[in-house]
This record gives structure tokens, sequence and C-alpha cells, in this order.
């Protein structure tokens, strides 16, 4: 029993529930394993052990009871972002300093009603703003994953990077995460983990720290492709406090994984093959290709031919929404204040002084494309582009193709503090390149290990759905797992 | 959008300037607080002094990851407001967030509505007078649109030498914007304008329209020109509370803009606060911040849509508006249109006269309320919900001089008593002897009695039989005005031998 | 389009953020690369097309006009840096 952290979800599930093991077990062993790794992988900027160990007694009366809840028992890390009641939420800014929510998420609200254990809260980028968790006032996280004969650190990939860094290190069952570019796929690709982001409007956002409210969507970040779909089933919800939460019944997704793909349509489209991408992404994507024809999937070129619009028409929605959504955090309420001559003087020593350089440079790109006489040109025009990004997928679906299939990420994980990343912000989003248009279209997004690069990196796979049709995507993206296999990486810390 | 000017010059509206006349143009944006029990986007009390911070919820304090979710009764209330002023019903509109920095603003923006709007133009008829000859006018004003908004909190500055006090109660409250066209053309059809919409939105049920309680507020935009000439540059005076301020807030600010333009300067386009103690108007502070607010649909809100049906269902259970009620009380009751335009002029006016007049003679109820009741508040200095005489009082009145049991001046006693001292009309007519004298020996003998006593007049009379009044009034002297006046006349009309 | 210095300044007093000289003079050069990036927007053709309102095509849920929430002012002032009797205090805002 000394691997209990290496336990799937449906596998502690299946000893809970057999008795063989218990709650309080599985979590102190998981609390060991974050007091041993955690100053150096970085990924929790909060543990809970205490509230952890009562959750886990509470957990295993229930089993003893028989009232186990399909998440019962089962220690679970939280992204910084979702509000914790009384617990550190803070999304990884100095501007929240000391908040302790007096509410909680309605996400992880439905993972406690399912009987999950909170083991702590994770690191991410600042605000959800980056690719690379180094945005985070707590400092980066390090990926679990380096690269062969080398002890180079390595970003886990952001915004959710502390999600999967925990989850690929075993220091929780999996993680809560969320995306509004790209942060549940990315970080999963760079670390071997399974990320969905949902279709907007399946998970509420109510207590969800807000980034960039049309985009923002939670979803999991978890060790197989299984574990993802039973906890996507608990945190999704129809929840009337989310007016953009849709009607909806949650199906029950781990039911798809297994099933057949056969006479299925995948479509491959030529604008994800973009210039300088390298021959291994080329080569992982063909590969993912022939997995799924082997599988008896129809693979068809289609094309979707406002992909190259979508970064340019997210870096003005994403920080023009997020510009005020920000603005709250101006040290009357809660957080940081910096004290001034008067009150604007506060305002801006406390902003100043509270929000990290890259969510100012993301307020100031937003607060300058909303103001006087450029909306038109910028917000107004980037939303109709966004309207062409979605129809283009439309189309496409209209045209018979069940799923997309893309690679996720443009390269495996690169260095912590990369001079050429640091030294230009557009190299960095760059990253969101294959992720991105599935926000701004809505749309459902699974990232799916998909095999490791020359360097001994992982490379992931990104599969992309039709409105709510999340089922499709787990059981594609099982098929895949099922040929490529899963990914450790091997324990250094 | 051009502004069309749609008001011919009238002289009578003019103001003298030292080098010849000017007209005022004014223009109107209305806040007033929507009635719903709980806010527009949050389930906390709208309700007016609670406890600081008492009516505040989670979503109202802007704490993280809060979303809104919107109250279906504030957007009947809109949707009816916009039938009220005939306006156009928008079956789709936008929220958008208006961003500005504010203490008492918490999210860094409010929400309001800006492109698209619930409501379309509609539009209001004022009465404006009575002139000279005691003549009303009826003028029609433009509205522009109306959209609903949150209100903000309320900052207090005096409660510590250097910090100011937020509370957040009020925020989040649902308000409509009305606006008008700038279609008015003098502080007294500003005035007309603002008890017309306020009536309006009383009888609606959709704004209780207290502006001392800050439930109506205006901002009146004035601008001056010589007649006939384009609009000059407008000045627009913030948050006037009360219709009578902003009579005086126009008055002052048309007279302010004349004597510079006269004085050969210009009108800067500013924001201005008017100073009831000092009747006057000043500049508000500091231009540097240009107000960019950097509107955009607000992404935590779907559009706001509705279909035909929801407007029809609205529309079917309108209550009846000033305008229609007055129309009936001239075409059913026979009133005139002054006394049905003074009844209708207030929803508790109407309400209070259409209590007395049910099953009673609506010209005798209307002279009722409008000369003893509506002239005995207004020397008392009261309004019609503080009335110390009840529709059934009144009422009671009416009756006791109807079945003749007392005679119309004791009626106006009995007004006085009841104003007063309250109590039962018939009752007190019962316990203080008022009741009208029909006893034809009683009267015969104080006709008698005075014709015994006046011989000299009993000559006269019967040469000039119009003199018969006389003894007339002698009688209901003696008696206390409790005779029946017609039985006086014709005993008096007999026994002086007077033919009728 | 590009920003310069003044415009860097502008906005960010509009967005309420203090900065430095040479913050701005860095921002400054961010920024025109971002907006060098988003530039590209210009070649798409957007005629008759609607910008997008909401990504999934739902009407908006609405709420009743019940009371269900408030007197919780304890809550609401539970995280504030300065606060007394209830009411959140900041520096005195000057009319």
């Amino acid at each position: 029993m000394t691997e209990l952290t290496s336990l799937t979800i449906a596998e502690a599930r299946a000893k809970l529930s057999a008795k063989e093991i218990t709650s309080v077990e599985l979590t102190d062993a998981y609390i060991a394993a974050i007091e041993a790794a955690n100053e150096t992988i970085n990924a929790y900027v909060d543990v809970t052990p205490e509230q952890a160990r009562e959750m886990a007694r509470a957990s295993d009366a229930r089993i003893a009871a028989g009232k186990a809840g399909p998440l019962e028992g089962i220690p679970l890390g939280i992204k910084d972002l979702f509000a914790t009641e009384g617990v550190h939420t803070q999304a990884c800014s100095h501007i929240l300093d000391g908040f302790k929510p007096r509410y909680e998420s309605t996400v992880t609200r439905n993972l406690w009603n399912d009987g999950a254990v909170m083991l702590g809260k994770l690191n991410m980028d600042e605000f959800a703003m980056g690719s690379s968790n180094e945005s985070s006032y707590y400092g980066p996280v390090k990926n679990p994953w380096r690269a062969k004969g080398s002890n180079l650190d390595l970003v886990p990939g952001g915004s959710s990077g502390g999600s999967a860094a925990a989850v690929a290190a075993h220091l929780c069952a999996g993680a809560t995460a969320t995306d509004t570019g790209g942060s549940i796929r990315q970080p999963a690709a760079f670390t071997g983990t399974v990320g969905i982001k949902p279709t907007y409007g399946r998970c509420s956002r109510f207590g969800i720290v807000a980034f960039a409210s049309s985009l923002d969507q939670a979803g999991p970040i978890a060790r197989d492709v299984r574990d993802a779909a039973i906890l996507l089933k608990s945190m999704a919800s129809v929840d009337p406090k989310d007016t953009t939460s849709v009607d909806l019944p949650v199906p029950d997704y781990a039911a798809s994984i297994g099933q057949s793909i056969k006479g299925m349509k995948i479509g491959i489209p030529k604008e994800y093959r973009v210039e300088g991408m390298p021959e291994e992404i080329e080569a992982l994507w063909q590969q993912g290709i022939a997995w799924l024809k082997d599988a008896g999937a129809e693979i068809v070129d289609i094309s979707l031919p406002h992909t190259q619009y979508a970064l340019p028409a997210y870096y003005i929605v994403a920080p023009a929404e997020a510009s005020s959504n920000l603005a709250r955090y101006d040290g009357v309420r809660y957080g940081l204040r910096v004290d001034g001559k008067d009150i604007v003087d506060m305002y801006e020593k406390t902003r100043a002084a509270g929000f990290g350089r890259e969510v100012k440079r993301r307020i100031m790109i937003g607060t300058y494309v909303l103001s006087a006489g450029y909306y038109d040109a910028y917000y107004l025009r980037a939303q109709k582009v966004r309207t062409l990004i979605k129809r283009d997928f439309e189309l496409a679906f209209q045209a018979g193709v069940d799923a997309i299939l893309t690679p996720a990420t443009p390269s495996s994980a690169f260095g912590i503090a990369d001079e050429d990343l640091a030294a230009d912000p557009v190299k960095m989003y760059l990253n969101d390149i294959f992720t991105v248009t599935v926000n701004m279209a809505g749309l459902p997004g699974i990232a799916v290990p998909g095999g490791l690069d020359h360097k001994g990196l992982p490379l992931g796979l990104q599969l992309i759905g039709k409105p709510f049709e999340e089922e499709t995507l787990f059981k594609t993206a099982h098929v895949i797992e099922q040929a490529a296999g899963r990914f450790t990486p091997a324990k250094w810390w | 959008m051009s502004i069309v000017d749609v008001r011919t010059p009238d002289p009578k509206r003019f103001i003298p300037g030292a080098t010849g006349d000017w007209e005022v143009i004014i223009g109107m944006e209305v806040h007033a607080q929507v009635l719903s029990n709980s806010k527009l986007f949050s389930a906390a009390s709208t309700e007016f002094g609670n406890a600081p911070n008492a009516n505040v919820s989670l979503v109202d304090a802007a704490m993280p990851g809060m979303l809104p979710v919107i109250n279906e009764e504030c957007v009947r209330q809109a949707v009816r407001t916009g039938l009220g002023l005939k306006a156009k019903i928008n079956h789709r509109s936008i929220f958008d967030r208006k961003n500005y920095f504010y203490p008492d603003l918490p999210q860094g923006y409010q929400i309001s509505q800006y492109k698209d709007p619930i409501v379309g133009e509609g539009k209001i008829i004022i009465s404006v007078g009575p002139d000279r000859q005691g003549q009303f006018e009826d003028v029609e004003i433009g509205i522009e649109r109306l959209h609903l908004e949150q209100d903000a909190g309320k900052s207090m500055h005096d409660q510590h030498p250097s910090m100011s006090y937020v509370d957040l109660n009020r925020s989040g409250v649902a308000l409509m914007e009305i606006v008008s066209k700038p279609d008015l053309r003098s502080s007294d059809e500003a005035k007309a304008y603002l008890t017309k919409l306020r009536s309006i939105l009383r009888y609606l049920g959709t704004c209780d329209g207290n502006m001392d309680e800050g439930s109506m507020r205006a901002d009146v935009n004035v601008s001056v020109r010589r007649p006939g000439e384009p609009f000059g540059t407008r000045c627009e005076i913030k948050n006037v509370n009360s219709i009578r301020f902003v009579g005086q807030a126009i008055e002052y600010e048309a007279r302010r803009q004349i004597a510079i333009i006269e004085d050969g300067g210009v009108i800067d386009q500013e924001t201005r606060l008017f100073d009831p103690n000092k009747g006057e108007t000043r500049s508000m502070r500091s231009k540097e911040d240009a107000h960019d607010y950097r509107y955009f649909p607000d992404p935590d809100l779907l559009p706001l849509e509705f279909d035909d049906d929801f407007v029809e269902a609205l529309k079917a259970d309108l209550p009846e508006l000033p305008d229609d009620k007055k129309e009936r009380f001239v075409r059913d009751l026979g009133l005139s249109v002054y006394d049905a335009s003074v009844l209708v002029s207030e929803k508790a006016i109407a309400d209070y006269f259409e209590a007395v007049a049910e099953g009673r003679d609506g010209k005798i109820a209307a002279n009722w309320v409008i000369n003893d009741l509506l002239g005995a508040l207004n020397k008392a200095g009261k309004t019609i919900e503080e009335t110390p005489v009840s529709p059934a009082q009144l009422g009671g009145i009416i009756d006791l001089i109807k079945d003749g049991t007392i005679s119309g001046k004791i009626a106006k006693d009995l007004f006085e008593i009841l104003w007063n001292e309250g109590g039962d009309p018939a009752e007190l007519v019962e316990s203080r002897g008022m009741k009208q004298v029909t006893d034809t020996g009683a009267i015969e003998k104080a006709v008698d009695e005075i014709i015994a006593a006046n011989p000299d007049q009993v000559e006269k009379a019967k040469a000039k039989p119009s003199l018969a009044g006389w003894f007339v009034g002698q009688v209901m002297k003696a008696t206390g005005g409790k005779a029946n006046p017609q039985a006086v006349q014709a005993l008096v009309k007999s026994k002086l031998g007077i033919e009728e | 389009m590009s920003v310069d210095l003044a415009t860097v300044k502008r906005v960010a007093r509009l967005a309420r953020i203090a900065v430095s000289e040479e913050e701005a003079e860095r921002m400054t050069g961010e920024l025109n690369g971002i907006l060098g990036f988003v530039e590209q927007l210009s070649e798409v053709n957007v005629d008759g097309v609607e910008p997008m309102t909401s990504v999934t095509p739902m009407r908006m849920k609405t709420r009743e006009d019940i009371v269900m929430d408030g007197d919780k002012a304890a809550d609401v002032v539970a995280n504030a840096p300065n606060s007394d009797r209830d009411f959140f205090l900041v520096p005195k805002v000057v009319e």
C-alpha cells in the first residue's frame, strides 16, 4: 500500500468501496506526498491538511453507512481561482492578499456534495493570465517532467500549471482547472495528463474569479480519460446563479469510455499546420490520425479558414473583458490596500502594487481597445471575427464531422524564465494558437497525451467536439489513450 | 443620431435678455427607482433606510466570482412603463458595462443599457397653464428611450475627518433612466413634464416617485438660443431632487447662459450641480478626467429577449392612465375638462375621488373633492395621502345632503368637524343636533317672530318681493342654519303674500 | 495603430494603475507589439457579420422577485482592509 497516490480515481474509488483502503489513508498519503514535494514543485499555494482529514473521516463514515457519493473520499486539488469558503482564494495575485471568501464556488460545492476531499489550493498564473505559470505571485511551478539527461526546470504550462503539475506528480488524485484560451489543455499537454475544457455553459462560473467571462470555463485535469470523465460529471451542473450556464442534464460521461468510434468522421483542419511547427508535432498528429483510422474512424480534410485570426481576436476580447472584470480590485472591500493621499491615489497605488506585470499589460490593452474611438476598430471587429470563427466550426459539423483532431500545443514544455519568451509577450501568447479557437467558439476540447518528443517530454493531441457533445470527446480520446499509453514522469524531486 | 426640433418658437415662453429674446431648450434624464422587492441583479432587498450594508448580497458587494441574475419583475416594470409612455418596446435589448471607478460602485462598472435599450421612442402629453385667459395648453413631449440600470451605493463624508463611509444598500437597486427629447421650452414645461411623468409612474405602480427619498432624480440638460436658431451648447445639471428645484435650476441656468452669451462669451459644455440653498448652479470640479466609460456588452448576461405574448399580457393588465381617466371623467361623469384634469393629476387624488364618486353624483363629488378637500389640504400644506377626512367620510357628508338630513351650509360645518376631530358623519349630525329642521311648525314659529319684529321690512318686501330673501336669511340665522331653506322660502313668501 | 507614451499614461490613468516613467516606456513597447499582432484582424472582411453577443444560443435565465439574500453585513465587510460599524472606509472622497 505504499503507492496509494498512484491510483487513478476509478481505481481508488473501487478500493474505497471494497473497503480495502480508507479515505483517511488515501488522504494522508497525498498529504505526505505534498509535504515531500511541494517545496520543489510549488504546485500548492495553500495546503489544508486538517480540513482534508476531517473531510476524509466524514467520507469514510458515509462509505461505512452505504451513503457514498460518486467521488466519495477522493482527494482533489483546487485551482486558486475557485472560491472555497474560509480558505485561501487569491487567484495567485498579490491584490487578493488574505482574501478568504464567505462563499463556495458552485463547481467545488458540487465536488464536496459528491464526497470529494480538498487537499488545498493550487498554483496558477495570476488571474489565469499566462501560459507558463510564471506570472503567479507565489512563484513558478516546476514541471514534474524533465528532458532526458537534463536538470533544467521546465514550466508546467499555464494558467492551470499547479493543477497539471500536481496531477502529474501524484500530489492529488485529480484537480480542478479553468480554461480561457487553453489554460487546461496546454498544461495537460505539457505534463502528460488529460484535461478537458467543456462547452461554454456546461460548468457554472459562479464563485470562480473571473478573467474573461465569455471565454472562462472550468474543467478537470486528471491522470487518464476516465478520471477526467468522472470529475467532469461531478463538476458540471445547471446553476441558476450563472445565467450563462445551460439548462441541459449532465450525462454520465464515463459511460462513453470504451464505446466504439467506428464510422465516426474526424476532421483534420489544414490551417493547424502552421509555419515553423516542429516536425515532431506533425508526426504526432499523423500518429493520432492513424490510431483513429485504425479504430474505424473516417478521416476527412476540412478547412477552418479563420483559424489564424482566433489568437489576435482573443487578445482583444479577453483583455477587454479582463480590464472590466478586474476593476473590482480597488482596495475598498477586500484584499490589498496601499494607502494614498486621496481615493484616486489609493486606487492607483493599490493596483500598481497588487497586479503583476502580465496582468497590468492585459488590463492596459483591454482598457485601450475599449476606449473612446477604438471600440469599433478593435472590440467590435474582434467579436465579428469571433462569429466567423464559430461559423467555420459550424460548417464543418454540418458537413458531418463528429470531432476535429489537432495538436494541443506547438511545442513541448519550455524552460522556466526562458529569455526569448520573456522578452516578447506575443511569443508566449502563441502557445495558445491551437487551443484558443475552441474558447472563441465556445466548443468542448480535450487534450490527451499522444507520446513523448525526442527530449522525452510529453506531447498532447487535442480533440474538438460539437457543443455539449463531450461524450464524443471522451470516447475518442480514450481510443488515443489506449493506443498511446499513459505517461508518468520519473520522480526526481 | 440627429436631434430634431419639433417645437415652433412661441413668444409666450421667451426669456427677455438685454439684447433681445431668448429661448431655452430643455431635455431631461429622469432616474426612477423601479418598484420591486429585490434588486435588479441580486436577491437582496430594495428597502429604504436599513442598517449599513444590511441589504447587500455578495453580488452587490462585487465579491470575486459573483454573477448577476436578472430580476424578471424589473423587466416587467420597465415594459409596463414603456407601454404607459406609448413607447416602442424592444423585444431584444442588451446590458452593457459602463466602466468607471468610484468607491460606491463596487464592480468598477455599472450594468446599464447603452446602444440597445429595452424601450425606445414614446411620448408624454403635458398640460401647461393656466395662461392669462385661464386656458391650459397641451404639449406633446417626445421620449427618446428608457433603459434599465443599477443604482450605486452611498458615500458619507461627514462621519470622519479623513475617511468617507461607504454603504452599499442601494447598490444594485433597479433604476429606469427615462430620457426625454429636447422638447421642453420653459421651466414650467419642465415642471409639468416631471409632474406628469411621476403621475404616470405612480398610476402604473412602477416607481413610487418619492423625490425626497431619492427614488426619482432628474438630470436636466439646458441650453439657450435666439428663437429660430440652431440649438446652443448645453450644460447638464445633475441629480436635482425636487420638481420645484428643477424649475429654479432651469431659471437660474438659462439666465446664466444668456448673460454669458450677451457678454460675448461662450458656453462650456459641462456638468453642473444645483445648490438649493443659494438657488444657483455651479460647475462640478475637475474636468481633467474626461469620462471614457468604455461601454461594452456585459459578458455575464445574455441579451434580454421576450416575445409578443409577454408584452401583450402586460398590456392587458395595465391600469387606466391619467389621460384615459380624464377622458372618462369628462365623458361618463360629465365633469369639466378642468375638474377632470385636477382630479387625475395625481393617482392618489383620482383614487380618492373615485371612492367618493362611487354610487354618487360625480359632479357633486368632484366639487367637494376639488373645492373643499383639496382646498383644505392646500391651506394646511398637506398632501392627499395625509388627508384627515377619508373618502368614506366625505361620501357620508354628500349622502346626508342628498337625503335632506343636513343643509349644504351645515355640510360645510360638518366637514370642518371631520377635518379637525374625525368621527362618523351621521353620528356627528345626530349627536350635535345638526339635523335640518323640516318640521314646518317650528319654522313657521320662527317666521312669524321675524315678521312680527320687523314691520318696516315687511312693508318694503311687499313692495319689492325680491327683499323676501332678507327674511329667509334671518330665519336661517335664528334656526342656526338647520331649517330647510326651501321650506323657509315658501313660508316667508306665503306669510308676506308674495306670489310665487 | 500604435500608442505613444502619453496614450499609455492616459490609459494607465483610466485603469487606475500608477506607472513610473520607466514602466510607461516599457509598456509602450509591449503594447505596440501586441497591437501590431492584432492588426492582422483588419484583413478580415466582416461586412454584414453580427458581432458575437453570446456563444451559446439560449434565452437568458431570470429570477423571481423574491428577497432571499442580504442581512449579512458582517460577511460583506469581513475581508475589508478598513471598516467601521459595517461601513467600508475609504480615503475621503471630495465631491
